[in-house]
């Protein structure tokens, strides 16, 4: 399924996983790339079941693709960077930087598309149990990039 | 002169076209402020630092708001698809903006109807679309980081978000993704790669490195790769040849970043306040 933006496929993964789908966000096939883009995988059967679902959330997709060779796979890799004091996760292209006696999170940095500015400004200065997550106000693949990055550290910070 | 493209973090904001002037800790185009803490805004005002130290005119500058919807992008790909080819700038540097490739196939065609084609810069989204368009050889400059250059070394990868993980982003292995992503054509004419060590290179391989001062902290500082992209951007504007201007650069983000003694919870304003002193230093040194 493929949807106007990043932002969307969030919410509709985040609604389809919520009603118990089985479902993968991946990359789009070579031929329907268009630039920062995000597709979700779904079983073919159930195509009508999950359109029904995601027409009554206001949430459809724009298009419907058969997919036949392999799709890309989103990073899986976190690399940790301790500088004592404070705690780096980097996913991607994505930094995360939290001072570790407070949870504050001190700096965002890498990423390119135009949500990163945005980001960084709405959660430095927070700490990562009041900071919004970039799933919430994120819309690129950066912004998806983050989350990871954050979900990472809550992790690594968590007692 | 240098013109210099790219987005703010601020939905609202419109689109303005104009010199650009550095005031205390902001930059103004036309009658819009705009505070300096990241993305093109730090690029902007490390380039005019840079300008102004050297003597020379402020670059342009072409900013609009976009969160990341891509409807600000949009409208300057448009405005700057409509506008460039009547413009005679000597440098391009584009930057913060959604990649969208039929947008930049536009724009591509829109540069080549200028009456001598620009040296051209792109870093952040705009360096993605390059790349994932199969255009990257057009370009004269990508100031990729590590995770980046890692994504111009995987042929298959469209964004960072899917380099492959047999592609590793390892500082030991740099030699090897620079020379991966010239085979495969994803490189511009140079790589000034931004990391532990920084890097110029080209299709030949590695030209310089440059790996002092060091501070760690620098990588978890957002926007010091812009500075980077706005230092050298300015100097070839002052008629360095890129190598030259790359070398200096590395050396003077490096600089002033070491002079604002910095920890991993700085921020970027603190560094671009020392660039003046970093680069006379690194220019006194080459006297």
């Amino acid at each position: 399924m493929v949807f106007e933006n990043t932002s969307e496929v969030i919410q509709a993964e985040n609604a389809l996983k919520r009603e118990g789908w089985e479902i993968r966000v991946m990359g789009p096939p070579p031929e329907i790339q268009s630039g920062c883009d995000l597709i979700i995988e779904f079983p073919l059967i159930e195509e009508l079941n999950i359109l029904r679902m995601l027409e009554n959330e206001g949430m459809p997709p724009l298009e419907i693709v058969p997919v036949t060779s392999p799709l890309l796979q989103p990073v899986d890799l976190f690399h940790i960077k301790d500088f004592g004091e404070y705690l780096m996760v980097r996913a991607a292209n994505m930094k995360l930087t939290v001072e570790k006696a407070t949870g504050n999170i001190v700096n965002v940095s890498g990423g390119g598309c135009p949500d990163v500015p945005f980001l960084a400004c709405e959660m430095v200065g927070h700490t990562l149990a009041d900071a919004p997550s970039p799933r919430e106000i994120g819309h690129t693949l950066c912004g998806y990039a983050l989350q990871l990055a954050f979900e990472e550290m809550q992790r690594q910070c968590s007692p | 002169m240098l013109a210099i493209a790219g987005t703010v973090p601020s939905e609202g904001f419109p689109l303005i076209d104009g010199e650009i002037i550095l005031e205390d800790n902001h930059i103004r185009i036309c009658d819009e402020y705009i505070s300096i803490n990241r993305g093109t805004p730090a690029l902007m005002a490390a380039a005019i630092k840079t300008a102004e130290t050297l003597g020379q005119p402020a670059p342009f500058g072409y900013l609009i708001g976009d969160i990341g919807l891509g409807k600000g992008s949009r409208r300057l790909y448009k405005y700057l698809t409509d506008h460039l080819p009547q413009s005679d700038f000597q440098i391009l540097t584009f930057h913060y903006l959604q990649p969208i490739v039929h947008w930049h196939e536009r724009l591509q065609q829109a540069l080549h109807e200028m009456k001598k084609l620009p040296i051209l810069i792109a870093d952040a989204g705009f360096m993605y679309v390059a790349k994932m368009s199969g255009q990257a050889p057009m370009y004269d400059l990508f100031t990729p980081d590590i995770g980046e250059l890692a994504f111009l070394a995987d042929e298959k990868a469209p964004h960072p978000f899917y380099t492959r993980g047999f592609i590793l982003h390892d500082e030991n292995r740099v030699s090897d993704l620079i020379a991966r992503a010239y085979t495969h054509n994803n490189a511009a004419r140079f790589l000034l790669v931004k990391g532990k060590q920084d890097y110029l290179a080209s299709r030949q391989g590695i030209l310089e490195t440059v790996d002092s001062p060091v501070e760690e902290a620098l990588e978890a500082i957002g926007g010091t790769g812009d500075t980077l992209t706005g230092i050298v951007s300015a100097l070839i504007d002052s008629g360095m040849s890129i190598p030259e201007a790359a070398v200096v650069a590395m050396k003077a983000n490096r600089l002033a970043g070491f002079y604002a003694k910095p920890t991993p919870a700085t921020q970027v304003m603190e560094i671009i306040q020392h660039i003046p002193k970093a680069l006379s230093k690194i220019l006194e040194k080459r006297v």
